[in-house]
């Protein structure tokens, strides 16, 4: 244990207060210096670098303002709706706490695809960051977990038909699946049961995981400290660093970068409260019109599409039909005989790897075209489930895909950046088709485009090589404001 | 690249088209000002007199009427019926279980219907403002009304008397080969006690008070939040200044 400090009689009252709890909780003052005051980080950042304060920000939000709707809400079937009305009519400022938490919820996602896409072009997932961004996988992850459950919560019309379409996924899974949906549910239908228990999870369960890894997600970050937008470390060992083992291109977080992102913040507000008082709904993309409904169990509305933030993976999801696992089909043949062809490897493993792309192609339902029941495979919806949950989970691989030998967008070839583009536009098309009734253009448009999601990134290992990359400098880029 | 790009637009246009053609009529403009009390008034008397008996609005307390510039003791004295107390929220009299057997359906809960009905062919009043006005007679449905906008609805035109009685006029032309109908305009079977400009204006009125009801804080909302962003502007400014002055020292 440290020392006890004496300070002389005659410092001022605020030192001898400061010393008190100095001596009585010296880790609150080391753990400031560590994430704060002396938390150096490289002084290049740009905008990208708002989001995950931001993030933060939004959390907090939610956190307080979901504090406020439960006192009012009532997890019931029926009285869940009405308690909502209730909320937004007769309890003062209701409507303000209601629609910041569900502007919150859009405001989440925007927030951290950007954070996450700033990750990707300037490779902060890449040694010795990686846990950062498994933890920050996780996050999503568990995000998505929550804002899919509280969506259920308003019980309208939207609310309960998504989590009926979306629980009844599970059931595709292979033997596991019914019993598996009815244990999500805790009914065969979506009703009071399933309520209760997704709003438990939605406010205190799945809260607690995610900040668990918001922590876990910040410690590893200042442990190996914050990438930049050039991809150059600023504190290894070839870094140069000043008389006191600073390093030089780093400036202390706080005060620096506090007010930056004060700043930040202060321009995110303003296009949050425009939303918030100006457009709450959001043309339907935020809260959906269907959704002013109340649930009818026995009412099954035209067209069901999740939130605007789940669309892209409801799209690849939709985009998992009989044709496209022929497509799928060949394309794992073409894989398969390639590696044969061309990869050296013993005989057996290569008779090995043949019949297991022979048991695979018989799930993918790949012979079912002759027609014959036993060779049908698993149901494509089962395939589409998987597909959605491999769209996210492939993020968590992200730093053993990318084998670029430069991190940072800024020093790879010219063409990455289209690739990324691409990727980019892809995911908004996605996002778009899947918020759209099905049609048969939309269909094959993000069948395409699933195609593309995937290729990125389990092509990655090969054409994040190619081409000419540009020199790295030895320190960061900056130029004083 | 380019060519990519174009052809993935060209084909979100080709989807969102067909999105579109499958919307069926095209939907008016309603003239709703949530702003205009005596709009709101008039809105309000006909919602509780016409719409009322059968639609309740459950969420929707008489007494938030305040809002729309109506005291309590004219609340009381002109828009409640005698049971209930100024404080409760809108119920119809209606018995569901008949509705159920006169109509088909019970009829829907008003209260949130502006917001609800809102799509791609315009808002949720739009919808309603293009609802109200295109009831026709058709012998053939159970109640001899039918709608153009909702084919085949269960609810009868409650304003008749005021609108009168009225037949669709269809023109029909070949398109791709196939005979297609096309709406032309109304014939006024027999005449309301409105003029068709004066019912226009009363199902205005209406869908203006529908629209209010949906979320009464609409209007403070925006009021609120403009001194929201001008605060936060403010702020913004203040926060740039304050982090530029910080920084100019880092090299």
């Amino acid at each position: 244990m440290a020392e006890f400090k004496e300070i002389s009689p005659n410092a001022s009252a605020t030192e001898k207060l400061t010393n008190w709890f100095e001596n009585r909780f010296p880790t609150a003052f080391f753990e400031y210096k560590k994430h704060m005051s002396e938390y150096y980080a490289p002084k290049n950042f740009n905008f990208w670098y708002f989001f995950g304060s931001l993030a933060m920000l939004v959390l907090v939000i939610q956190i307080v303002t979901g504090i406020f709707l439960v006192m009012h809400y009532k997890p019931d079937a029926a009285k869940a709706f009405e308690s909502v009305e209730y909320i937004m009519r007769d309890v003062p400022w209701g409507w303000l706490v209601r629609y910041m938490h569900s502007t919150g919820a859009s405001a989440f996602f925007i927030v951290v695809y950007l954070h996450m896409y700033r990750g990707l072009i300037y490779g902060s997932f890449r040694k010795p960051r990686e846990l950062v961004w498994i933890f920050g996988c996780a996050i999503f992850l568990v995000l998505m977990a929550e804002a899919f459950m509280g969506y259920l919560l308003p019980w309208g019309q939207m609310s309960y038909w998504g989590a009926q379409v979306i629980i009844n996924l599970f059931s595709a899974i292979p033997f596991v699946g019914p019993d598996l949906s009815i244990l999500i549910r805790g009914d065969y239908v979506v009703g009071d049961a399933t309520l209760n228990r997704f709003f438990s999870f939605h406010v205190i369960a799945v809260p607690l995981v995610l900040l668990g890894l918001v922590v876990a997600h910040l410690l590893a970050l200042h442990d190996v400290g914050s990438n930049n937008p050039d991809g150059v470390e600023i504190k290894g060992p070839k870094a140069p660093k000043d008389a006191a083992g600073h390093p030089l291109d780093g400036i202390p977080f706080h005060p620096y970068y506090t007010i930056h992102d004060i700043f930040g913040v202060g321009v995110f507000l303003m296009v949050f409260t425009a939303i918030i008082f100006f457009a709450p709904e959001f043309g339907g993309y935020f809260l959906e019109y269907n959704n002013f409904i109340p649930a009818d169990p026995l009412k099954t509305p035209a067209h069901i599409a999740p939130v605007w933030y789940f669309t892209p993976y409801y799209s690849m999801l939709r985009a998992i039909t009989t044709q496209m696992m022929y497509a799928l089909s060949l394309i794992l043949v073409v894989a398969v005989a390639w590696t044969i062809l061309k990869v050296r490897m013993p005989g057996f493993i290569k008779a090995a790897l043949a019949g297991v792309t022979f048991v695979v192609l018989w799930t993918f339902g790949a012979f079912g075209i002759t027609g014959i029941d036993l060779l049908q495979g698993i149901d494509p919806k089962f395939w589409g489930v998987v597909v959605m949950g491999g769209a996210v989970i492939i993020l968590f691989f992200l730093p053993w895909l990318d084998h670029s030998p430069v991190k940072s967008i800024r020093y790879r070839p010219s063409w990455h950046k289209w690739v990324y583009a691409v990727f980019v536009v892809v995911f908004v098309v996605l996002a778009y088709l899947g918020t759209q009734p099905p049609s048969p253009t939309g269909q094959l448009v993000s069948q395409v485009g699933t195609l593309f999601y995937f290729g990125f990134f389990l092509l990655m290992p090969w054409w994040s090589r190619l081409g000419e990359f540009k020199p790295v400098p030895d320190r960061i880029t900056f130029a004083a404001h | 690249m380019k060519k990519i790009l174009l052809t993935l637009i060209a084909a979100l246009g080709l989807a969102t088209g067909a999105v579109a053609s499958e919307q069926g009529m095209a939907w008016d403009k309603a003239p709703n000002s949530t702003n205009d009390l005596s709009s709101l008034q008039n809105g309000a008397k006909l919602f509780v007199n016409y719409c009322l008996n059968c639609h309740s609005a459950a969420f929707m307390r008489y007494n938030r009427m305040k809002d729309i510039g109506l005291t309590e003791q004219q609340i009381k004295d002109n828009l409640l019926v005698s049971s209930d107390k100024v404080g409760d929220t809108m119920k119809a009299a209606i018995d569901p279980r008949q509705a159920k057997e006169w109509f088909g359906a019970n009829p829907p809960d008003l209260t949130l219907i502006a917001r609800s009905r809102a799509g791609h062919g315009g808002t949720g009043a739009d919808y309603l403002y293009t609802y109200m006005r295109t009831f026709y007679r058709d012998p053939a449905r159970p109640t001899g009304w039918n709608n153009l906008l909702f084919p085949n609805v269960g609810m009868p035109h409650v304003l008749w008397q005021l609108q009168g009685e009225r037949e669709p006029e269809f023109e029909t032309h070949q398109e791709h080969g196939q005979e297609v109908k096309v709406f032309k305009g109304w014939k006024q079977v027999s005449a309301g006690t409105m003029t068709p400009l004066e019912y226009d204006q009363a199902v205005g009125d209406l869908v203006n008070f529908l629209q209010w009801m949906g979320e009464p804080a609409q209007n403070s909302r925006v009021r609120i939040g403009v001194w929201a962003l001008l605060f936060l502007a403010l702020f913004t400014v203040i926060a740039w200044r304050l982090n530029a002055a910080y920084w100019k020292d880092i090299k």
